[in-house]
């Protein structure tokens, strides 16, 4: 950072690099679709990893989902867990590495449909490990279907007609009951959408970093976050979207902070 | 299955599942992953009271399929790790299973077998061999499979079988079953700290500057990609015959054949000798992996035989590998007992005359 790049050594002009592509990113290009929030959730959390100096302490789990390829593109130690597991997979990692920094990475279906119980198991033991929680509202890697933090009328490839709290049920606000738990140490929820919430994750990802260290218990951070091409909309008009449905049903900001 | 005379002193009674619990400890256990479920719940029992006074770490999970995952992270991070379970809990961990071999990751994995299907009975059984030796979950995989038939053998596999594990970067599987985990006989304990640890440099433990990032995953979208992964796994496979173990009991003049493992072929030992005091020219095979399985052996044995019985606590699992070994050159019969039933030596000495004669009237 911040080298002069000489253009023509003679003369006094040159390029100052003052950005870059941190070293916790491997050079793989993302997969993900335009405008989708994974590449801007992972850039930021492996600057973090890279900022407090703890790529060689950390390891990241990857869950299935769209995201399932992380480990391609974070550079640090990496396993890729089973459909819904990663909890307890990052138990398993943090219970006999207590020293090292263990995140898991999830979305929405992985997290709170089928890994519901390692979710609240995990959180409710207290496992000093941060818990990235994405929740864009659909089944993206899967083309499209029925989340359940899909919202009341979403149309999607499994609802066809909207869903219908009579028949599945209402979107689960999985942080808000993560929160009624002991081990939650701190819960918040933020997003990705515009670069005031983009810094407000980042102090998020390093505040957990900083409790996990200080072993805390189970530092847990939703992103609502959007999906372009399960939405069916073009990415600037997901935009319009998270700001008008997804977060009034999911507002942001920090829902346990710890108690001093 | 002798305790030897040696070190009868050091002998110890304990019930199979204690004598495996505290093997673990002895075999420098890292971690514990469990659930309980009757008839193995001493081993979590075992191990939340003596771990805390000892080394290592002892969980109980939320769930078999936690558990499962717990020993899928713990393994990836290079630690010495296993679970134990009993029937249902192991099909509910076959996804796990599935993904650790596929990853290549060491653990063990123990069945205490209940009498099944469904829920089933907590009594003894031997009817999740299918599940054990033909891999059990999704996809092209093997487990290594140790078969013990004494509570010394409850002890001395878990030695034997991170051993094979660490070797070959594959889950090991102790398949027991109800009876033997809950009786009491005597047992000398392994050494502790005897099982040297074996490096583990592709595991996560955080990268180092001289290393790229280690992955531990299954996924290998490619099709090309998967198939490579599959000739590895096949190789893998082919490599691990070499372990092959068996006990033969009174095989040399043998022209009856049992075949038989585990409980099983404890009982079928008690025939042989009721056998032999009638004259009968009567010996065992006992298989003790049952993966890989001696079909060599079996080939070899039936050359002599002027038929084998099969021996089992199922409808009928084992009896296909002997079929595969036997190759069609003599009759392979089959006695079984299901649903935590278990045959008494009497049972199977009677299937082995009624067999018996029929053969000698055919000969006459």
């Amino acid at each position: 950072m911040n080298e002069k790049l000489y253009l023509d050594p003679e003369a006094d002009t040159y390029l100052e690099q003052v950005y870059c592509r941190p070293d916790t990113l491997t050079d793989v290009p993302f997969h993900y679709c335009p405008g989708c929030g994974h590449s801007v959730v992972h850039k930021v959390l492996m600057e973090v990893v890279e900022e407090l100096g703890i790529q060689e302490e950390t390891i990241g789990v990857a869950p299935v989902g769209c995201s399932v390829f992380a480990y391609h593109y974070m550079n640090v130690d990496m396993q890729e867990a089973a459909h819904g597991r990663a909890s307890a997979v990052a138990t398993g990692i943090k219970r006999v590495l207590p020293e090292k920094y263990v995140f898991s990475y999830q979305g929405d279906g992985d997290l709170a449909a089928i890994g519901t119980a390692e979710t609240i198991h995990t959180v409710n033991r207290g496992e000093n490990i941060l818990m990235v929680f994405i929740n864009n509202g659909i089944y993206g890697m899967t083309g499209g279907q029925m989340a359940p933090t899909s919202l009341i009328g979403q149309v999607t490839s499994t609802s066809p007609y909207g869903r219908d709290a009579a028949q599945v049920g209402n979107p689960i606000k999985i942080a808000d009951l993560l929160c009624l738990l002991p081990g939650a140490y701190y819960v918040t929820r933020q997003a990705v959408y515009n670069p005031n919430t983009v810094r407000k994750l980042k102090k998020a990802l390093i505040k957990s970093f900083e409790y996990q260290k200080q072993k805390k218990g189970t530092c847990f951070v939703e992103v609502v976050s959007n999906c372009p091409s399960g939405w069916k909309m073009a990415p600037v008009e997901t935009i319009k979207y998270l700001e008008e449905k997804m977060i009034p049903a999911y507002p942001l900001g920090d829902l346990k902070v710890p108690q001093n | 299955m002798e305790i030897k005379e040696k070190r009868i002193d050091e002998a110890r009674l304990m019930k199979g599942n204690e004598a495996l619990a505290e093997a673990a400890i002895c075999a420098s256990l890292d971690a514990y992953f469990g659930y309980p479920i009757t008839p193995q719940s001493e081993v979590l029992e075992y191990l939340e009271r003596e771990i805390p006074n000892r080394h290592g770490l002892v969980l109980q999970a939320e769930s078999e399929i936690a558990s499962i995952n717990m020993v899928y992270g713990a393994a990836g991070a290079g630690a010495r790790v296993m679970t134990s379970s009993s029937s249902p809990g192991i099909s509910l961990m076959q996804e796990g299973i599935s993904y650790i071999a596929s990853a290549q990751l060491p653990c063990l994995i123990v069945n205490v077998v209940r009498g099944g299907p469904g829920l089933g009975t907590i009594q003894p059984s031997q009817g999740d061999y299918f599940q054990a030796t033909k891999g059990g979950g999704h996809g092209d995989y093997h487990l290594i499979v140790l078969a013990p038939a004494s509570v010394q053998e409850m002890a001395d596999f878990v030695f034997d079988a991170f051993q094979l594990a660490e070797k070959y970067r594959n889950p090991a599987m102790i398949l027991s079953d109800g009876a033997l985990g809950q009786m009491m006989e005597k047992v000398i304990l392994p050494e502790e700290g005897s099982l040297p640890k074996t490096p583990a440099p592709w595991a996560t433990t955080g990268k180092t500057k001289d290393r790229d990032h280690n992955i531990i995953t299954s996924l290998f979208i490619q099709p090309e990609e998967m198939e490579k992964i599959n000739l590895q796994l096949q190789e893998k496979y082919k490599a691990m015959q070499c372990e092959v173990r068996y006990e033969e009991i009174q095989t040399d003049d043998a022209e009856i054949l049992l075949v038989a493992f585990g409980l099983s072929a404890r009982i079928c030992q008690k025939t042989v000798d009721l056998g032999r005091e009638k004259g009968i020219k009567i010996g065992l095979l006992r298989p003790i992996t049952l993966y890989p399985y001696p079909y060599q052996r079996i080939s070899e044995l039936a050359e002599k035989a002027q038929f084998i019985l099969t021996v089992e606590m199922n409808a009928g699992q084992m009896v296909e590998d002997v079929r595969l070994g036997v190759e069609g050159r003599v009759p392979v019969y089959f006695k079984g007992r299901m649903g935590g039933m278990i045959p008494s030596p009497e049972d199977i000495l009677q299937e082995v005359e009624a067999h018996y004669s029929k053969h000698n009237v055919m000969q006459d």
